[in-house]
């Protein structure tokens, strides 16, 4: 591991990120716009609204990065800079955590502003401790990073790369506990749900906002989300390879 | 002193025989060019002493080290055949990051391309000329003991192949041992040894007026055409 290595991988992925305005604006808005939506359509249930935007604020930063990190890193496995990395210095680790790095901050300002929206704007209980809940957001963000950047080894092109979103993020999205409370699922799909790291982090966001203090629980998914992401990052580097049979 | 040496290297790709039983060597500080026509497994032997490609058997020797060995990345530049930058960055992003990796300043090396005017401009807007310059010039930056470059002069005017081959003939001067992949014959005559491939054999090496002289050819075409069908000189 070479700290200067990441931080050069780090801040050419952002130079890159910062050329596609588009992008960065959809990353932006597309949250907040989905959340005032929500607000919207349940003017008259006021308590839905707080029940699942915590929820919401989970998912979205990791189906971004998931589908961001996947496209671009199919990218760099088809257009030869992969390889070409892998012939320098620079090392499997550094380039692994220099994209986590970048999408982990992209996703710390999508978090905030989204984040601002939902508590400034339309409403949502504030939450035991604002800085937990970014860190738990961020936390979502390098697992999706994480997952995507995995599956982007199974993915010849962009257009399949796309295809590996609803595959691995739907399942989760129903068994997390945003549509139906975990407690109330068929045993197996609750015990299912133990096991896909979003369910911990819906349930940490749910935790964090209208309570007075952070618990050991939050603590505890926001370990869980990590620790899954790092364990994604572990293996996302192992589908780097430096040689071809 | 051979800054590469190969022998009996064996390469298979998806069944295929690619390299059948090579054997050669590339002078230290020399200008050695790989020839052959596309299909005769130049980029495959490229990516080998790279350490990019597996091989079935052989001994694969670069810079006194084997092929793939990790200190070798600091010491090696290789450009693809198609240029691998990034298209969304600039040219002299896409070099510092080069440089960045290789622990070096990014100095001159986008005058040294030609591309002294064009630092600021993305890759995206750029020649597919151009694009190649900045492929090369991020395998410049490393200061490299051993440059490998796979067609870098594909594409570009006279005026600038010249100028590129100006510019390996002083790397080589200063000690820089370059090996350049092409399949254009004329620019053989440039180089100080010659290696010919074709269908994954090596059928020569030698120096250009040598080899001319041996096959009693007129030009660089000639010579392969005779070694191929075997005609005497």
């Amino acid at each position: 591991m070479n700290a200067a290595f990441v931080a050069a991988t780090t801040s050419r992925v952002l130079t890159q990120l910062r050329r596609d305005r588009r992008t960065i604006a959809l990353v932006l808005v597309v949250p907040c716009l989905l959340l005032w939506l929500f607000h919207e359509v349940f003017a008259d249930q006021p308590l839905v609204f707080q029940a699942t935007a915590p929820a919401m604020l989970g998912v979205f930063p990791f189906v971004t990065m998931f589908l961001v990190t996947s496209v671009i890193m199919v990218r760099e496995r088809t257009s030869g800079t992969l390889e070409r990395l892998l012939t320098t210095p620079l090392g499997k680790a550094d380039l692994v955590l220099g994209y986590a790095l970048a999408f982990g901050l992209l996703a710390g300002v999508q978090a905030l502003v989204a984040a601002g929206v939902a508590l400034g704007l339309l409403g949502l209980d504030q939450p035991a401790s604002v800085p937990v809940l970014l860190l738990l957001t961020v936390g979502n963000a390098v697992l999706g990073a994480a997952l995507g950047l995995g599956l982007s080894a199974l993915a010849r092109t962009e257009f399949q790369a796309v295809q590996f979103m609803p595959a691995v993020v739907l399942p989760q999205f129903l068994l997390c506990g945003l549509l139906v409370p975990t407690d109330r699922m068929a045993t197996w799909l609750d015990w299912l749900s133990r096991v896909l790291p979003l369910r911990y982090a819906v349930e940490g966001m749910d935790r964090l906002t209208g309570a007075a203090a952070v618990t050991g629980l939050v603590w505890r998914d926001l370990i869980v989300v990590l620790g899954c992401a790092l364990v994604a990052l572990l293996l996302g580097a192992t589908t780097l390879r430096r040689t071809t049979a | 002193m051979a800054s590469v040496e190969v022998s009996g290297l064996t390469v298979r790709r998806g069944g295929k025989l690619v390299l059948a039983g090579i054997d050669l060597s590339v002078p230290a500080g020399s200008v050695t060019g790989l020839l052959g026509p596309s299909g005769s497994g130049k980029t495959t032997l490229l990516r080998v002493l790279v350490g990019a490609q597996r091989f079935r058997s052989g001994r694969v020797q670069v810079l006194g080290r084997p092929a793939g060995h990790r200190s070798l990345r600091a010491e090696i530049g290789y450009t693809t055949q198609a240029p691998s930058v990034y298209p969304d960055l600039t040219a002299r992003e896409n070099v510092r990051y080069h440089a960045q990796l290789h622990g070096r300043p990014v100095g001159r090396v986008l005058q040294d391309v030609g591309l002294g005017g064009e630092a600021d401009r993305l890759v995206r807007a750029m020649s597919g000329g151009q694009v190649s310059r900045v492929s090369l010039a991020c395998a410049l930056v490393g200061q490299p003991r051993l440059l490998l470059l796979d067609e870098p002069t594909v594409g570009l005017d006279p005026v600038l192949r010249r100028d590129l081959w100006a510019l390996f003939r002083a790397l080589a001067a200063g000690g820089v041992t370059v090996l350049v992949s092409s399949h254009v014959m004329d620019e053989a005559t440039r180089c100080d040894r010659l290696l010919l491939l074709r269908e994954g054999r090596l059928i020569a090496e030698d120096s250009p007026d040598n080899l001319l002289a041996s096959t009693g050819a007129t030009g660089m075409d000639d010579a392969f055409l005779r070694l191929v069908e075997g005609v005497p000189a």
